[in-house]
């Protein structure tokens, strides 16, 4: 069914948004083409010239890279997505900090908090 | 389709006042506004069913008439179909007037919304008398698709059916103009949006750039414009 999003924010960057992490986490594999641009509107429920716009942004981004008459492919640039990965999860970091200080901890109990909750998965395998 | 410095009023009433607008094609415009700001009296005007006070209606460079009826798929607010016909007649009856039905895209449409080619519509409800209705519009590959309302009296799921067929649908060639009040579920489909407020265009913008300057959806957005 339709993808679901935020009220507030183009619908296009929360497309771009959505697509790059089925890349990065390897939902949508190096190398792999992507569905068009019909499927892919069709599949979200948005407007086929937003898919495109968001599409681009991709492309420009180095994200996915077009071949002439026979689609999208993922980059195959794994440096790239490395990267990309980190990034994105450093936003989520932030974004994680940014909560626990709102609940009022100091900057070292939300430390705190985060560590004790890391025992809870574990220390990896 | 083109609006010129148009004007309509019904006697001394004035339902538009001095509407231009240019809409490209393959674009799916939301048509929004409150109840009596003229969002029928547009696409009326753009179907050749109302004739212009002042100002000119251009529907690919051309008045609205005979030409323009055979490129133009137009869902009225009103049902117009007769009670005592079966859906297979009014298939046939479709196939009969325009040439560019397809009965295949029709037939694949009622099946998936559970409307039989048996069923009277004498016997049907409002909501699935709508989903007829609007499958048959959409079973032409026309240019430029004016939907008054098309899923107010519809139910959720197959609201989300009628959008899919809508996006599917789309082509570079064909334009999709969607008047309506259920913005928070259709804003999603559209490239552009036009608030009419008394007749006049008060805003004219994208979704996403309506998103981008009031960081707010355009059903939000809406909202504050018309607050009553």
């Amino acid at each position: 069914m339709a993808w679901v999003f935020d009220n507030s924010i183009p619908i296009y960057l929360q497309l771009v948004e959505r697509i790059k992490i089925l890349i990065v986490s390897g939902a949508l594999r190096p190398g792999e083409k992507i569905d068009s641009v019909r499927d892919l509107a069709q599949e979200a429920g948005v407007n086929p010239n937003t898919m495109q716009r968001a599409l681009g942004e991709l492309e420009r981004e180095g994200l996915i890279y077009p071949v002439r008459t026979s689609g999208r492919f993922v980059t195959e640039d794994e440096e790239h997505l490395k990267a990309l990965r980190e990034e994105i999860a450093t936003e989520k970091i932030d974004s994680l900090f940014e909560s626990l200080l709102s609940l009022g901890y100091s900057r070292k109990e939300a430390i705190k908090e985060v560590i004790k909750r890391t025992q809870y998965y574990g220390e990896g395998e | 389709m083109k609006f010129i410095n148009v004007t309509k009023s019904y006697g001394a009433k004035p339902a538009l006042k001095g509407i231009n607008l240019t809409v490209e094609s393959g674009k799916i415009i939301g048509l929004l506004g409150p109840n009596g700001s003229g969002k029928t009296t547009m696409l009326k005007l753009a179907n050749g069913l109302l004739n212009p006070s002042s100002g000119e209606v251009l529907i690919e460079g051309q008045m609205p008439g005979i030409a323009s009826k055979s490129i133009v798929s137009y869902l009225p607010e009103k049902t117009y179909l007769n009670d005592w016909m079966r859906v297979g007649e009014v298939l046939d009856f479709f196939c009969d007037f325009y040439p560019d039905f397809s009965p295949e895209k029709s037939k694949e449409m009622l099946k998936s919304l559970g409307i039989e080619q048996t069923d009277k519509l004498k016997t049907m409800s409002k909501g699935t008398k709508e989903k007829l209705q609007l499958i048959l519009v959409m079973s032409r590959k026309a240019r430029l698709y004016l939907l008054d309302e098309p899923i107010g009296g519809v139910d959720p799921a197959a609201r989300d059916y009628i959008l899919n067929t809508i996006i599917s649908n789309y082509n570079e060639d064909g334009t999709v103009i969607i008047s309506t009040h259920l913005i928070q579920d259709v804003e999603r489909i559209f490239d552009d949006v036009v608030f009419l407020s008394n007749g006049e265009i008060i805003i004219c913008d994208s979704v996403d750039s309506v998103r981008e300057k009031h960081n707010k959806s355009v059903d939000e957005l809406f909202r504050e414009v018309f607050k009553c």
